[in-house]
């Protein structure tokens, strides 16, 4: 068997986004020459206490947990402050955390472009979609695109969407966890993933969003304390002084001076931009991060949310800039942290452990323990938000208004959305078990492609352009879905990693710059050769949907408890 | 249910004033973005020495980290700026513009 050996940066690049695959590519050659560590026993036990008060706020949870409004938006009763903060914390993965910290370490300024690259969208997301999608939507982004169009037929692309998105980015989180897990606890790989997709379906299925929703808090709040404590403590060593870092990590590091210059990251033109485009757009057409503009009181309090859950990101990227930065005098000349204490050699546990081992040297066993396990809550957090968001679309979108026409008892769209959660915990799990030997970087690639060609280009002309019509949603959201996962299957992750062939069809990882101005065009000229009375109600009834929009009249309100 | 209402607002001068308002706002801040933005994307890729200048003499403070922490906390800032105008100025237009539909309503 071909065993991929590093993926190149590029590649990292979606990974590190909000999956933990990163995780899993980056950390790839690690787990070839690493198995089991010994139990951690300060993680484990903070982890428990975390699974512990967790598991007591969706036992609370559970009790308010009644309508179906409750159980996919926590009744849209969350303040800004607090969606900002479960936005941040959905939004930083594990894979964050570890592999931007690692890519800083290797490759210094790059992994600084990267993070703005990450973060450019958030600022968008508020100016053209935040109240917009607040004013428009209910329980899932299908609302707003079928809002005037055919439900069953627009409401069924958006679910497929949505489940292939959350089902590729489920399994990458799932590889990456098993390995993590296996290395920061010492705990076998699929006691890993069944402990992981158990907990998953337990917050979902018990306490739905209100639960989710504090899992992602806290966890946010854990990663912003553990990261800030990390980094105080390691630029502490060099006097706080930015220069004096710099100094010492360019004489450290192999690149010297190098490393404030871009390298291969934006090695051409067409792979900078279509990263820029693919993350950018990707957030943008997330389920699971859409999902969250709905669970607040009104566009007021969705647009503090973005103010809010972008300072966090923007503060934590520098964190992990300075830690990444720190890290390679700390942790890339100290031999107990590499392999028969050869300084320059392989990492212990790999590339991905760059901030774990920094945490080890400067705040000890303790402080290494802490971070485990933030690690393991943020991925607890991230699959359930991902599992919530695909269940969503099989009750809401699928089952009660495609199946049942919108005929469905909130009772049993309900059951419905409990059903779907436990299948897709046990198919996390299964494949999750199947994929442990893969390198599923792919898998992350291939949901911000689908996110930003077919979710995203349908989401936003539904809200910005009257034209657009069932035919031509239909047309342009498939295309892009197909063009999307040909791209990525064609691409050297999958063609060359995956299949074994020796040269990849299509030369660039993400499809972006492509897949989605094709399926823009698909869209629009479809829509414009539409001719039928269909399509001219459909472009009649934007003027209403427009008023909405803008206004909140007739968005759906807070429920009250 | 409430077409008439929808097109009650919509004929309402204060909701254009919104509309035109907002967008131009919102609009315009998405450019800066925008340009900003794919401006540095595109000096790194075309002229990656750029980003290695050194600012003063012997300096290792270099211009790439210093343009990007710039534009993590300039976006932040605009975004702050959006959401003050939207939260107050326009959501008091926004309330104006419901309850002018409401009195509406019950003509």
């Amino acid at each position: 068997m071909t065993r991929p050996i590093l993926r190149p940066l590029a590649h990292a690049s979606l990974a590190a986004s909000a999956a933990l695959a990163s995780a899993a590519s980056w950390a790839g050659p690690a787990m070839e020459a690493t198995e089991k560590q010994p139990l951690n026993l300060h993680a484990i036990v903070m982890f428990l206490v975390f699974v512990a008060g967790t598991m007591g706020i969706t036992y609370w949870a559970s009790s308010r947990t009644k309508s179906a409004a409750d159980f996919y938006t926590a009744g849209g009763g969350i303040t800004g402050f607090q969606n900002g903060l479960a936005i941040a914390g959905d939004y930083m993965s594990a894979a964050t955390l570890l592999g931007l910290t690692a890519m800083t370490y290797t490759s210094g300024l790059d992994g600084y472009i990267y993070m703005i690259c990450f973060f450019v969208g958030w600022p968008l997301i508020l100016f053209m979609m935040a109240e917009r999608l607040r004013n428009l939507g209910r329980f899932t982004f299908a609302d707003i695109t079928a809002y005037r169009l055919d439900q069953g037929k627009v409401r069924t692309m958006a679910s497929i969407g949505s489940l292939t998105v959350v089902c590729f980015y489920l399994i990458a989180q799932m590889v990456g966890a098993g390995q993590l897990i296996k290395l920061l606890f010492g705990l076998d790989y699929a006691i890993a993933v069944v402990a992981v997709g158990a907990l998953m379906t337990v917050y979902v299925i018990k306490g739905g969003m209100l639960a989710t929703t504090w899992v992602q808090i806290i966890k946010a709040c854990m990663l912003l304390a553990g990261g800030t404590l990390v980094m105080l403590l390691a630029i502490s060593q060099f006097g706080f002084s930015y220069t004096e870092i710099l100094a010492k990590a360019t004489a450290a590091h192999k690149d010297g001076l190098k490393l404030l210059s871009p390298g291969k990251l934006t090695a051409d033109p067409v792979t900078a931009v279509s990263l820029a485009l693919g993350l950018m757009f990707g957030t943008a057409g997330l389920p699971h991060i859409l999902m969250r503009f709905f669970t607040v009181t009104d566009a007021k309090e969705a647009r503090k949310s973005v103010l809010y859950a972008s300072g966090f990101i923007a503060y934590f990227f520098n964190v992990i800039f300075l830690m990444g930065l720190s890290a390679i005098v700390i942790v890339g000349q100290n031999p107990e942290f590499f392999e028969a204490g050869k300084v320059g050699g392989k990492l212990l546990g790999g590339g991905n452990m760059v901030a774990m081992h920094l945490a080890k040297a400067v705040g000890g066993n303790l402080l290494l323990g802490f971070l485990a396990a933030v690690a393991f809550a943020t991925i607890l957090a991230v699959v359930s938000g991902l599992a919530l968001a695909g269940a969503s679309a099989v009750s809401h979108d699928l089952y009660a208004r495609v199946i049942k026409k919108g005929r469905a008892s909130e009772a049993d769209e309900m059951k419905v959305s409990r059903y779907a959660t436990v299948v897709l915990g046990i198919v996390a799990v299964v494949l999750g078990i199947a994929f442990e030997k893969q390198n599923v970087a792919f898998m992350v690639g291939l949901a911000f492609g689908i996110a930003a060609s077919s979710n995203f280009p349908v989401l936003i002309l539904s809200m910005y352009w009257k034209g657009l019509t069932t035919r031509g949603a239909l047309a342009g959201g498939y295309v892009g879905l197909a063009i999307a996962v040909a791209l990525v299957v064609m691409s050297k992750s999958v063609w060359v990693t995956v299949l074994g062939n020796a040269t990849a069809l299509f030369p660039y990882d993400q499809p972006a710059i492509f897949s989605m101005p094709v399926a823009f065009l698909v869209c629009i000229v479809v829509s414009l050769m539409d001719s039928s009375a269909s399509a001219r109600d459909e472009k009649a009834a934007f003027d209403d949907q427009f008023v909405r929009a803008q206004t909140g009249y007739g968005a759906a309100a807070a429920s009250k408890h | 249910m409430s077409t008439e209402i929808y097109g009650r607002i919509k004929a309402n001068p204060k909701f254009q004033a919104l509309v035109q308002t907002r967008s131009r706002y919102a609009w315009m801040l998405s450019l800066t973005v925008l340009v900003i933005f794919y401006g540095f994307i595109l000096l790194v890729a075309f002229n990656p020495a750029l980003m290695a200048t050194r600012l003063g003499e012997g300096s290792l403070v270099t211009l790439g980290p210093v343009v990007i922490l710039s534009m993590f906390l300039l976006f932040w800032v605009l975004t702050a700026l959006y959401v003050r105008r939207a939260n107050t100025e326009f959501d008091a237009l926004n309330r104006a513009i419901l309850q002018d539909a409401e009195k509406g309503a019950k003509r």
